[in-house]
């Protein structure tokens, strides 16, 4: 079937019948500036249709249209990868009338092109489109950058639906290929240029946050990770960047170039690609307007689909290669188990995103968090939720010390002679209680709403209800 | 009334007044009171004893501040509080 092009979403639904598919996909490269998500679930909301399954790759806490479903009893069930603001809330609160299911950006992949995410309708904001359907996302008034997200849904779904506010003859290398593409929607806007661009991707300043770069930058030093043809991933964390400009500074020192960086870009990680520190940019996702301009001009600045970053059945996934990568937690525990799924509250507030992915391919898994948040150890008995598991794991870098796997034998005596502060995670967490005090164990409700699938499809851990 | 301290996180305002039942009285509303609440009731009760003040009301609003901070700043709402007696 050819692209056909429609000037609204009513003349859609007189094409398909909204009440005959349920299960309906959509992808958060627009983040708090996405008009997408909301005008087509108001369609829904209208409609009143019920028994809906929703596939967002994530959900930002502007997406409010799903609260009013929620709240109208029309979702049953909801996949994705990370969620935040008045719907994680809502959620955490009150559950849905079926389960919250977390995967990963690697594992929402694979589950897709494999067909255990069955999507019916995946509705694509895509920025830059021709009449064919080929689109790309680093061009148009409401650029975003790489598509990473939605490649999968483009081809898998069973009706493809791109909604763009700019059509244009001709799209040259095209991310979303219009040969799958079954309707064009054109609209007024997409969205919000100010709120795609993510306001979070600064070097930190904190010297907390400073000193935790610091020690991250030495610690992968000494480790012998920082040699020519090595591979990093930072994402777009405060503490992560800072670790990023130090690695930059030993870089330049010894003479080194980097193969590539991947995931979430941001301008840090294309002034090194600009200076020649790195040869490659594999971007699933753009974190500022400078990267969405470098992907524009630069042909070592590559977008990539969620797939071949990082679903473990693809053959090219990118991170098989990857040396090192640098995550957060909320919370981390002392067999290692991460969580930024839900708050030290059980409130959900995240999710894995591509941290459990990184973590279980790079060869050097490092997470970085303060010892103490607000009085809260950020390291406990047992985390809330596992997001990642412990034995995929290797390294706890604060501000007062380092913790190491003990699994990683290997990295333990490579580091018996260094003059970082190495102690055994138990040993940081005693540091931290003799500031805090211990802090009381709060219980866990009984009922569940959700769970964690890591990208193996195995369930890791439930999520209870707040 | 006077009081120290801030609402930033890792900190807390405390503010303290003359109680005229010659007794003290703690209030405390803290992000981290499911963990640490009674930690915090037992350090400023700890303090006033220290302090030998005995016709305090104290509310701690706290934004999960150690307890040397805690302790800091009510010290130093108490001696705010003793000056504004003397002006």
């Amino acid at each position: 079937m050819s692209t056909k092009i429609l000037y609204n979403l009513e003349s859609l639904y007189e094409e398909i019948d909204i009440f005959e598919h349920k299960n309906i996909s959509f992808h958060h490269h627009l983040r708090n500036g996405d008009f997408v998500l909301n005008m087509v679930l108001k369609k829904y909301l209208e409609m009143d249709v019920k028994e809906l399954n929703l596939f967002p790759s994530s959900i930002f806490p502007t997406y409010t249209t799903i609260l009013d479903l929620i709240k109208n009893d029309q979702i049953n069930n909801i996949t994705t990868n990370y969620l935040n603001g008045p719907v994680a809330e809502y959620i955490s609160k009150n559950g849905l009338i079926g389960k919250l299911k977390m995967q990963t950006h690697g594992g929402r992949a694979r589950s897709i092109i494999e067909g255990n995410n069955n999507i019916d309708i995946a509705y694509i904001a895509a920025p830059y489109v021709d009449k064919l359907g080929n689109a790309v996302g680093y061009k148009g008034k409401n650029a975003c950058g790489s598509l990473g997200y939605a490649i999968a849904d483009s081809k898998y779904a069973k009706i493809k639906i791109l909604i763009t506010d700019t059509l244009v003859e001709e799209v040259d290398n095209p991310e979303i290929d219009g040969a799958n593409i079954d309707y064009i929607i054109v609209v007024d806007s997409i969205g919000d240029s100010n709120g795609i661009v993510s306001g979070t991707t600064q070097v930190t300043k904190n010297p907390v946050g400073v000193k935790i770069a610091r020690y991250t930058s030495e610690l992968i030093n000494e480790l012998g990770y920082i040699k020519n043809g090595f591979s990093f991933q930072s994402g777009a964390g405060g503490v992560s960047l800072k670790a990023t400009e130090y690695i930059g500074e030993i870089m330049r020192k010894n003479n080194v170039i980097a193969s590539f960086f991947s995931g979430g870009i941001t301008k840090y990680h294309v002034d090194m690609l600009e200076e020649g520190l790195v040869e490659k940019l594999y971007d699933v996702q753009c974190f500022d307007l400078d990267a969405v301009r470098s992907i524009s001009k630069n042909k070592n600045h590559i977008p990539i689909s969620a797939s071949i970053y990082a679903n473990p059945n693809d053959e090219k996934m990118v991170i098989k290669d990857l040396d090192c990568v640098i995550l957060g937690a909320a919370e981390i525990d002392y067999d290692f188990n991460v969580n930024v799924t839900s708050s030290s509250h059980q409130m959900l507030m995240g999710g894995s995103g591509g941290h459990s992915d990184t973590a279980t391919e790079a060869k050097l898994t490092i997470i970085v968090s303060p010892l103490i948040k607000a009085r809260i150890p950020v390291i406990k008995d047992r985390v809330m939720t596992i997001t990642t598991l412990g034995k995929n794991v290797d390294c706890l870098v604060t501000e007062r010390g380092i913790a190491i796997n003990e699994n990683r034998k290997d990295l333990i005596e490579k580091l018996k002679n260094s003059k970082l502060k190495i102690y055994t995670i138990k040993e940081l967490a005693n540091i931290a209680h003799n500031y805090t005090g211990i802090p009381k164990q709060l219980k866990k409700e009984s009922k569940i709403i959700g769970m964690v699938e890591d990208r193996t499809y195995d369930i890791i851990d439930y999520i209870y209800k707040a | 009334m006077k009081s120290a301290g801030s609402l930033e996180s890792s900190d807390c305002l405390i503010t303290v007044s003359y109680n005229k039942d010659k007794n003290n009285t703690v209030n405390i509303e803290s992000i981290v009171f499911d963990q640490f609440g009674e930690q915090i009731f037992e350090v400023i009760n700890k303090s006033l004893q220290e302090l030998n003040i005995k016709n305090v009301n104290v509310l701690c609003q706290d934004k999960g501040a150690l307890d040397y901070t805690i302790k800091a700043r009510l010290a130093t709402a108490l001696k705010r509080l003793e000056g504004e007696n003397n002006e």
